[in-house]
């Protein structure tokens, strides 16, 4: 396997622009006569596929979901970042760029990055253009707020709904294609298997999840958009139906999947209450805008909240990072609410949760504004927990929540198979090591309205692909692959259910390589995850039919994938051998118990190749390059 | 708390469907109600009796997947919430609960509790969109919206497309469903060029797909898991009387490729 990332040459600032100018382009009237997959209907596929479509190609949409306006992405609350620089206090392309480079801890692609900075400005105004009602000033201009890991105001947001409205937008957009036959969607529809016919991507295997019946769909090109796999943690505020299947099934098929290790756990989710628990449920980010986050100085201390006299409080945010305080990275708000919960000063039930308190905040700007600002999850706050933070402050907890790892795309967001590409939270570009707060949507956008429209054409224009159609003997096979392993799930037949073994994944990896991760640990867990794996096709039951609506069997199926990929991820995590970003080596970090990177051994993106059944996988390094920014040890102090 | 539960049982579509009664121990206050449904599912397993088939995804109230009947109100007795936001200290210990999925002509049961509501997504392809091909935006702050109109919009466009609605309402319109999203659109600037062919493209899609006509009931902002307001339909009927009343050319879609 070789990576090639194909970074166009030049100063950053130029590569996009002459990229773009540069590559190929597929005829008007040619382009009807090519068919696109888009796998997802979120942010990114939703978008990519609607761009497509008027552009003038076929396209088929899946979605596991009844309605592509429910993909995951509607759950996002706080916002989308872009650098319009409306609030004048010295935004810009460059800084932007540079905020979400040191985010994600100097383990991200100079050139990824840069062309995703430029374009959110121009993702902005495709969403304002198709109706996604942003909060307003009272002038009738956009508003911005601030978030994490930054100090300037580029924000925007829609109450505490801006996923919500901007999947709506391109959910609209896609519609609007269906309606006109350009898209043909197909809703509860699951991709189950790659098909690739010599050497490139030309289709997929996917299951009606009605009737059951599996299917090979041929195409020019795939595209998955599938979103990411912090399921894996059994217990995240990822949807319930979220999994890996598309993109390890592609990766079986030959696509590097790189960086799998990093996971975001995400510092202000609402903390867990029992073992029924089925998810856990994000409180915005946003929310550190004004919450002050603070615990007992004392261990163990039961008073109530309001009992507690300021002198005996620590903001340890505040006390560490006196220039970010509350709005350190998620990643670092993480570690640090877990070490005080460790020490044994977290608040709660168990002591698994530390003070998001707007006791000030209230004082400070009144009921009303934080109402306005925040009134949507502070409601689904006292939904969940029966307290009013009003009147108490929130308990928050670190939850999983987002993966920066994914597959390995190039530039024009192409993996390792030819014809097959990544958009979204599915690939592993932009974030590096961590994350910041209103990113994912931001890149999600970019990469289905404005990249991955250029760039498919760029190949497409370029390759002879003879018309092929599902009667192909590639489809048949892969066709007849898929169908027995669903046989085969239901015929175990054994004594434990497929929720007993998810939540014994999740558990172990919470534990093993979670928040923090060591050697030892890590080498327990690959061994404990065959375990798992073996017994799991020994002793699953399932119970009912294939060809039926079997949510059972839907569920087996992406567990079976997770119990394949999480060994991975724990190879990858063994094999970095040093700190950055959420990827927390107990065994590297400073005196201060900071993220200890190692640059000189490690400053490069991980990409797994599959070996095969019972073989480790290979690891193909692609070394990162910085010209524009020099890594440094971040601070936020 | 020990619960008893009549869940609707339906095998297929074709299937008449009738209530099962399952007794449901020790429950706790802080359990979700899908999550109780979640339990009863594990037992059911452990019986190798077949799991109750249901919708849900985010578990989060936003992404509208889940929806049943609970004791004759959709999505249950609490206000401003989805099934899977509401919890069991609603309910009193040894709670009878009757479970049903929402009942519409255009909403045909698939399984149990799962039902079929792809008519709302042929209601927006026929026209709950406004035509932005990609790449074609001005600068976003090159139109302004007043803040009340773009908070009225964002009022509306809460809606999360569950259909509680529909279920609410005796006749089984999807008026609710139709006005927000028309609205939405309708009371921005952007909105304005297919405001009126909007209206009536959209009720002209909901009345193919059989859902009923409005006739004030009210019940469909009463179950809005959203709280979304029928001063919608007001607005939604004076666009569709506006649109109606006197006769315009049909506009043709022209969809820009070659």
């Amino acid at each position: 396997m070789e990576l090639r990332s194909r970074i166009p040459a030049g100063p950053l600032a130029d590569k996009w622009d002459r990229h773009r100018s540069e590559i190929k382009l597929v005829n008007p009237a040619n382009k009807r006569k090519h068919e696109i997959i888009v796998v997802g209907s979120g942010l990114a596929g939703a978008s990519g596929a609607a761009s497509l479509a008027e552009l003038g190609y076929n396209v088929s949409c899946f979605c596991f979901q009844d309605s592509p306006r429910r993909a995951h992405s509607i759950a996002a609350q706080g916002g989308i970042n872009a650098a319009k620089n409306y609030q004048n206090d010295g935004d810009s392309v460059f800084r932007l760029f540079y905020d979400t480079i040191k985010g994600g801890d100097f383990r991200a692609r100079e050139a990824n990055v840069y062309r995703l900075a430029q374009i959110s400005a121009q993702v902005i105004d495709q969403c304002v253009a198709q109706g996604v009602p942003f909060a307003r000033e009272y002038g009738g201009l956009l508003a911005n707020r601030s978030f994490g890991g930054v100090q300037v105001s580029r924000t925007f947001y829609a109450r505490g709904q801006t996923g919500q409205q901007l999947l709506l937008g391109a959910y609209q957009a896609l519609a609007r294609q269906i309606g006109l036959g350009k898209v043909k969607m197909y809703p509860r529809g699951e991709m189950l298997d790659l098909v690739v016919v010599d050497g490139r991507a030309r289709g997929i295997i996917a299951r009606d999840l009605v009737s059951g019946a599996v299917r090979a769909h041929a195409a020019d090109a795939v595209v998955l958009a599938t979103g990411g796999y912090a399921n894996v943690y059994y217990l995240s505020t990822n949807a319930k139906g979220c999994n890996v299947t598309a993109i390890w099934r592609a990766h079986k098929r030959g696509a590097a999947f790189a960086n799998p290790g990093f996971t975001q756990i995400h510092p202000t989710c609402i903390p867990v209450t029992g073992h029924h628990q089925a998810k856990l449920t994000l409180m915005s980010e946003s929310l550190r805008n004004d919450g002050r986050i603070w615990v007992p100085t004392q261990r163990g201390d039961t008073r109530a909240p309001g009992e507690i006299p300021e002198s005996e409080r620590d903001y340890y945010l505040e006390r560490l990072y006196p220039s970010y305080g509350n709005l350190a990275p998620r990643d670092i708000a993480s570690r640090r609410a877990k070490e005080v919960c460790d020490e044994g000063r977290g608040v709660g039930p168990g002591g698994n949760g530390v003070y998001l308190d707007f006791r000030d905040a209230i004082q400070r700007l009144g009921r009303a504004v934080i109402a306005e600002r925040y009134g949507n999850l502070f409601e689904m706050y006292e939904r969940i927990t029966a307290e009013n933070p009003f009147e108490q402050p929130m308990r928050i907890f670190p939850a999983p929540h987002y993966t920066m790892g994914g597959l390995w795309v190039d530039y024009n967001l192409m993996t390792t198979i030819d014809g097959l590409y990544a958009i979204g939270e599915a690939n592993f570009s932009d974030h590096g090591a961590n994350r910041l707060g209103a990113s994912a949507l931001m890149q999600g956008l970019a990469d289905g309205y404005f990249i991955l429209p250029y760039t498919i054409g760029d190949y497409l224009a370029q390759v002879k692909l003879d018309r092929l159609d599902a009667a192909h003997p590639g489809f048949h096979r892969a066709e007849a692959e898929t169908g027995e392993r669903v046989r085969q799930l239901l015929a175990v037949n054994g004594r434990k259910s497929v929720d007993a073994f998810h939540r014994e994944l999740g558990g172990l990896l919470w534990d093993r390589c979670g928040m923090s991760r060591n050697a030892p640990g890590l080498q327990a867990a690959v061994e404990q995850i065959c375990g798992l794996r073996e017994e799991f096709w020994r002793d699953v039951y399932v119970g009912g039919k294939g060809e039926d609506l079997n949510q059972v069997l839907e569920h087996a199926g992406r567990v079976a994938d997770f119990l394949e990929f999480a060994e991975l991820m724990c190879h990858d995590a063994l094999r970095r051998e040093e700190s950055c970003g959420c990827h927390f080596r107990e065994e590297y970090q400073t005196p201060e118990g900071e993220a200890q990177r190692d640059d000189a051994r490690f400053s490069y993106v991980a990409a797994w190749e599959y070996a095969g059944p019972g073989k480790p996988p290979v690891l193909h390094p692609e070394p990162l390059e910085f010209e524009a920014v020099h890594p440094a040890q971040r601070s936020y102090k | 708390m020990n619960l008893t539960l009549h869940v609707w049982r339906q095998a297929a579509p074709a299937d008449r469907g009738r209530f099962a009664r399952y007794d449901v121990a020790d429950v706790t206050p802080d359990m979700s109600f899908l999550e109780v449904l979640d339990v009863l599912n594990q037992q059911l397993i452990a019986r190798r009796e077949e799991p109750i088939a249901f919708d849900h995804d985010c578990r989060e109230g936003i992404c509208g997947a889940c929806g049943m009947v609970i004791n004759g109100r959709p999505h249950g007795p609490a206000r401003a919430t989805t099934a899977c936001q509401l919890h069991m200290r609603h309910f009193p210990d040894g709670a009878e609960l009757w479970i049903e999925p929402w009942r519409a002509r255009a909403f045909p049961v698939l399984k149990d509790l799962v039902v079929d509501r792809s008519a709302f997504d042929r209601i927006i392809q026929a026209g709950g969109f406004i035509t932005a091909r990609t790449g074609s935006a001005p600068e976003a702050n090159a139109i302004l919206v007043p803040k009340r109109d773009a908070d009225l919009a964002m009022d509306a466009a809460a809606c999360i497309g569950c259909g509680a609605c529909v279920a609410a309402c005796p006749n089984a319109s999807a008026m609710l469903f139709v006005a927000a999203k028309a609205s939405h659109l309708g009371l921005l600037p952007q909105g304005q060029p297919e405001r009126l062919t909007r209206v009536v493209n959209m009720v002209a899609q909901m009345d193919a797909e059989g859902f009923g006509a409005c006739t004030n009931h009210g019940e469909c902002m009463a179950a809005c898991p959203k709280e979304i307001s029928i001063d919608f339909i007001a607005r939604l009927n004076r666009d569709y009387l506006k649109a109606t009343l006197v006769p315009r050319p049909p506009v043709k879609e022209f969809t820009g490729a070659a």
